[in-house]
């Protein structure tokens, strides 16, 4: 007769103790988590948090070096994409495969194995898309397209492929509210006909409005599993950042002339390509004596919020940007650079500094004008043996580990090039310091000789604006956080008040009101 | 400094290939090319060869140190050839329109309107690059064309000496407008060759010793830090441009003046585009471009010698200045590849696996 | 057969040699790759389809010979970009000054030999028809192959999913590279198809044009071919346009040098009047223009920086090391 105990459901997707290693970081540790059918999972958690790898080792791109993944209750070794494609795994990555000057079916046609006509191509994508809601002109050129529009490229590239398990990375952070509520009805949908959705964001709101189960990443490890129904904003943010609070040794504070070194008023800035972020009336002082930081996820405007202050794009009006009381809007970089203000990009080799160029000369980059009598003769040659000196005295300062006296830029490692680079600026004593991720990839013991080295500066009457994606560094470092998300920026608040929580919200773009209300 | 000596020594093999399919022993044949023309160096009263070498350098070199600034720069300037023209057309108005305008002033004159009339002529493609935005290798290349051309017009039509019996050509020029030789008893090399070796001394210290031309390295290296440091792209377009036109616009003038004495139809050999491999296998540096440019000449002598007591075409002596090239830029990869991979330090992969990851 | 019928024909076979060649650059420039050895390639073809033909008596194994020498001579470009990944522009002009060198000497002992000319076609009734009759149907077989060309690579790029490959691999050689698409492979033979056309070229003028060797007798046509790719947008019909265009200009100052003025006497009197003005133009200012033409052309083609920007194919030119 027919056996009517019931079968235990099975698991679509079941994770144990996943574990990768980079070196000496333990990306993903003893990572577990299972995903069931017709389930939207959300994956939570702070840049750096293992989010990637995890979902790397998922879809075939890395692989674990230890733990079990089980799909559909069978032990699996996924050894790279194709054979994660053929399981039923597809994903949709953050940063497209596209080309621009192809239309819409013609690329879809290019990640497909099969021969198909690009006529065939074209009507089931346009069934599909018609279908789920993402609407989606197989000939348009992807040049033509916006971002949201592209996305759906990649979506409906992947939905051909008829997976059991979709894996999302960041895909609203390119889109606008308008494009990502017509995505979640998609998603909706995907889920009623019984698919499953790895949901990867930072973005809290989202996160409860679509998920059913959440599992939080912090440092490699899973802090949580949780119902984001169940959850507020707030007690999301806490697992994802942490509760800590921080250490009481705050920085004497400082007691000189006050003054509004750095002023921007209503800065502006058009997007510089189809994938920059625009910026939105961002307005921000920073006084002397002052550590302002701004915290935010990656790919929010931090790259061009800093280009627009050091002047490698120039504003419209001077008074956008002022340094020191002077307009500097319509100055470029070394104008500003003479009025006592430092940079330190992101990027160290082909933008902070030279790559084929030594150390000594890469002194020479952002201090030739400031420095030139001391590195310069009269008629503009260089004074080797100043910049000799001046770049043994930094590389001794702060600790700069190379194999050479004088070697190129591009033969030390990262963090120690970043060492010197801000070295660079630190020994002009600049009025105005401007850094973005001043310690990543840097050594704990160096990193916090740099965090020391700018309280330092500002003590000493300087304005430093410290942008940075880890927020345990801003919260050593600053007296005040303002929180910077998809081109805005949120009033700054003062250390006293910020809290983590406070903070990882309005990193997930919840408005700062949100507070108030969940604590009543 | 290995990769170009590997490189010479492919091309040499190659070359005793090459000499071999012809039909020729390979080793009397290189003899002939390489040797030879350097029997002046140990022969004291011999030394005509090896002012002819310097005779074919100084062009070479002259052009090669103009070029090296440009590519360091990443500026494309293939008309160096043309901008040679231009100067040796501009240098050479006075004397062919005011011939007995004779005072010892005239030459001074004429090689500054030379430098000037390269520099303006490379001026063009510079303008065309930076206003709109037009490749530099094909405009610079197309006004080669139109350069000699225009010097074509010249020397058979307005500027032809009327007394020359209808062969293209201007009058001599008169005393005080000639280059004087250096030592005119040991053979015919002129002031040409002081120049190059002033301006390979004077760029090389630009080069390596200012900011100028610590500017020119790194715009040619990452525009993003040039545009950190507040260099100007557009500005250094025309400074490489307007310094290589005028160093090919001497030598133009130095050519015509010097060794012809005279505006004709066939004032250069195409010592603009030998100077292209002057320069890559002097590796972009002035200093090395000496040695290269000595090379090259060599190369040149060493045809003719070779064409007068074996038989072997000159034309062989293009094909083996091709050859150096395509050995210096293959040997050049090779040799940095390796360092590359053995040199660099690879960034952590946890930097890689912390930045920018969501 | 009249003057108008003369002159169309030659402005056909002034045509051919810059259609052939830049096709084949477009294909190269299409997958990413920027191959200034045109004019190398195109000599090698001409110095080895003459030599070929001498050697046979058969224009056609000339015309072979021509295609292949011309592959072949890509192949040394193609190693050094694709898998030595150095810098194309130095490559591409090495390849130009190599191809000058040794074509030189190669054809040294052809100078002044008689060429091997190819026969033109001649199909009764057809090729006898009024004006367009010589023009369609009583041309050199060059003529046709290079219209079918035109044809052949259009369809190919826009047409097959090989072509689509191929384009996608201009756009974007890392997107393709992550979708597991060839892209040296792909370049390699685009390369090589560039240079057969280029060898091709060159054979035309040894071996119909002229037909005999000259020195250089390329003349800066591949220069100009690699003018018309980008004149062209990279389009296939447009650079039929623009070879016919180029080819009517410089032909058209050649027939202008060798009119006399007292056959032009039965113009009515102002056009003769600007046929004399025309005429006392020197001969070298005339053969310029082709040369200042493509000047202009390039200067009005790259002014519109966002028309450049999205008909290039976005990685030209760029080095493609894909991460061991």
């Amino acid at each position: 007769m027919d056996d009517i105990r019931p079968v235990p459901p099975q698991n679509l997707l079941e994770v144990r103790g996943l574990t990768k290693v980079f070196g000496s970081l333990r990306a993903c540790d003893a990572v577990d988590l299972t995903v069931e059918k017709g389930e939207i999972h959300a994956l939570l958690g702070e840049n750096g948090a293992g989010k990637s790898t995890l979902v790397k080792m998922l879809f075939g791109s890395l692989e674990p070096a230890s733990g079990e993944i089980a799909w559909k209750g069978e032990a699996v070794r996924i050894t790279n994409p194709g054979h994660a494609r053929a399981l039923g795994i597809g994903m949709v990555f953050q940063h497209f495969s596209l080309f621009e000057a192809l239309s819409a079916a013609e690329n879809i046609a290019l990640s497909l194995d099969r021969e198909t006509p690009i006529a065939e191509i074209a009507e089931r994508a346009r069934e599909l898309s018609a279908a789920y809601g993402l609407p989606l002109d197989p000939y348009a050129l992807v040049g033509d397209l916006s971002v949201g529009e592209r996305q759906r490229i990649e979506i409906i590239r992947c939905l051909l492929q008829e997976p059991q398990l979709i894996i999302l990375d960041e895909p609203t952070s390119v889109l606008t509210p308008q494009e990502a509520d017509k995505l979640f009805v998609t998603l909706e949908r995907l889920k009623s006909e019984g698919k499953s959705i790895l949901y990867i964001s930072h973005r809290l709101e989202e996160v409860k409005r679509l998920c059913d189960r959440a599992t939080v990443l912090r440092h490699g490890k899973v802090v949580a599993h949780c119902d984001p129904r169940q959850e507020t904003a707030a007690s999301l943010a806490r697992m994802m950042v942490g509760n800590e609070v921080t250490n009481a040794a705050r920085p004497a504070p400082y007691t000189g002339e006050p003054a509004d070194l750095l002023v921007i008023r209503g800065l502006s800035r058009k997007p510089a390509g189809p994938f920059s972020i625009p910026l939105d009336d961002i307005s921000l002082t920073v006084r002397a004596g002052e550590v302002v930081g701004i915290a935010g996820v990656a790919g929010n405007g931090q790259g061009e919020f800093f280009e627009a202050i050091s002047g490698e794009a120039v504003q419209d009006s001077a008074g956008i940007v002022s340094i020191r009381g002077t307009g500097v809007g319509r100055m470029g970089i070394s104008a500003r650079r003479l009025l006592g203000a430092a940079f330190v990009p992101e990027e160290r080799l082909g933008h902070g500094a030279a790559p084929a160029m030594r150390l000594s000369e890469n002194l020479l980059l952002s201090r030739y004008r400031t420095d030139h009598k001391a590195f310069l003769s009269r008629m503009g040659v260089i004074l080797t043996g100043a910049i000799a000196a001046a770049s043994k005295r930094i590389v001794a300062e702060m600790d700069v580990r190379k194999s050479a006296e004088d070697p190129e830029a591009a033969a030390l490692s990262g963090g120690n090039l970043q060492k010197f680079i801000i070295g660079r600026e630190l020994d002009r004593k600049p009025a105005v310091m401007i850094v973005n991720q001043p310690t990543w990839g840097v050594d704990a013991g160096a990193a916090a000789r740099i965090r020391q080295a700018l309280i330092d500066l500002a003590r000493a009457g300087s304005a430093v604006l410290v942008i940075s994606q880890d927020l345990d560094e801003l919260f050593e470092l600053s007296d005040a956080i303002a929180v910077m998300h998809n081109g805005h920026l949120s009033r700054p608040m003062p250390i006293a008040e910020a809290t983590y929580e406070k903070v990882g919200l309005l990193m997930g773009g919840a408005e700062p009101g949100h507070v108030e209300r969940e604590t009543a | 400094m290995l990769s170009p000596l590997i490189a010479l020594g492919l091309t040499l093999v190659a070359g005793a290939i090459l000499f071999a399919l012809l039909g020729k022993n390979p080793g009397t044949a290189l003899y002939y090319y390489f040797i030879d023309p350097l029997t002046g160096l140990w022969d004291p009263g011999n030394r005509w060869q090896l002012h002819e070498l310097a005779i074919k350098a100084a062009p070479l070199i002259l052009i090669a140190v103009g070029l090296s600034v440009c590519y360091l720069s990443n500026n494309w300037n293939i008309g160096a050839e043309g901008q040679f023209i231009a100067g040796a057309v501009a240098g050479s108005f006075i004397p062919v329109i005011f011939p007995d305008f004779q005072y010892w002033f005239v030459l001074p004159l004429m090689l500054l309107m030379g430098i000037a009339g390269g520099a303006a002529y490379a001026a063009i493609p510079a303008f065309l690059k930076v206003r709109f935005n037009t490749n530099e290798i094909l405009t610079s290349l197309m006004l080669v064309y139109v350069a000699q051309l225009f010097n074509d017009w010249l020397v058979r039509g307005p500027w032809r000496n009327p007394a020359g019996m209808s062969f293209p050509g201007t009058v001599r020029f008169h005393e005080y407008a000639i280059l004087p030789q250096i030592w005119p008893d040991a053979g015919r090399a002129h002031w040409g060759f002081i120049f190059a070796l002033i301006a390979a001394v004077a760029v090389w210290f630009m080069l390596s010793r200012t900011l100028k031309g610590f500017e020119v390295k790194v715009l040619g290296q990452s525009r993003r830090a040039g545009r950190f440091a507040g260099f100007s792209t557009g500005r250094m377009v025309f400074f490489a441009f307007l310094l290589s036109g005028a160093l090919a616009g001497l030598a133009g003038i130095s050519e015509v003046a010097g060794p012809i004495e005279a505006l004709n139809e066939k004032i250069s050999i195409g010592y603009g585009f030998t100077a292209i491999i002057v320069a890559f296998l002097g590796r972009l540096n002035p200093l090395g471009i000496i040695a290269a440019g000595l090379i090259l000449a060599l190369t040149y002598l060493g045809g003719e010698a070779a064409q007068i007591s074996i038989g072997v075409s000159d034309k062989v002596v293009r094909a083996f200045q091709g050859m150096i090239l395509f050995f210096v830029l293959a040997c050049d990869t090779l040799i940095h590849y390796r360092i590359r991979v053995v040199g660099s330090q690879p960034a952590t992969a946890a930097q890689e696996a912390t930045h920018g990851h969501a | 057969m009249g003057t108008l019928e003369l002159v169309l024909l030659t402005i056909a076979t002034a045509a051919t040699p810059l259609l052939l060649a830049a096709m084949g650059e477009l294909v190269v420039e299409r997958a990413g790759v920027l191959n200034l050895g045109v004019e190398g390639m195109m000599i090698m073809g001409a110095v080895s389809g003459f030599g070929a033909a001498y050697a046979t008596g058969s224009p056609w194994l000339g015309l072979l010979a021509a295609i292949i020498v011309g592959a072949l001579f890509s192949l040394l470009f193609a190693f050094l970009t694709l898998t030595l990944v150095t810098n194309q522009v130095a490559t591409g002009l090495a390849l130009t000054l190599l191809g000058l060198g040794l074509s030189g000497m190669i054809g040294e002992r052809f100078v002044g030999l008689p060429g091997v000319k190819m026969r033109v076609l001649d199909i009764p009734v057809l090729s006898d028809l009024p004006l367009v009759g010589r023009l369609l149907f009583g041309q050199d077989p060059i003529f046709y192959i290079s219209i079918f060309v035109v044809f052949g690579v259009s369809w190919f790029l826009f047409r097959t999913r090989a072509g689509l490959t191929l384009r996608a691999v201009g756009d974007s050689h890392k997107s393709a590279h992550a979708l597991g698409i060839k892209v040296i492979a792909i370049r390699y033979a685009a390369v090589m198809f560039g240079g057969a056309c280029a060898g091709m070229a060159g054979g035309y003028l040894s071996l119909v044009y002229v037909p005999q060797w000259v020195e250089n007798m390329s003349a800066g046509r591949g220069w100009i071919a690699l003018a018309l790719v980008v004149f062209a947008s990279w389009r296939p019909w447009r650079v039929l346009a623009g070879a016919y265009l180029f080819g009517g200009i410089s032909i058209m100052q050649l027939h202008i040098q060798a009119v006399r003025l007292e056959d032009l006497a039965f113009l009515p009197r102002p056009v003769f009047w600007v046929a004399e003005v025309v005429k006392s133009i020197p001969a070298q200012f005339l053969s310029s223009l082709p040369y200042l033409a493509t000047v202009v052309v390039l200067v009005l083609i790259s002014r519109n920086r966002r028309l450049t920007m999205m008909n290039t194919p976005a990685s030209l030119g760029q080095p493609f090391v894909p991460d061991r």
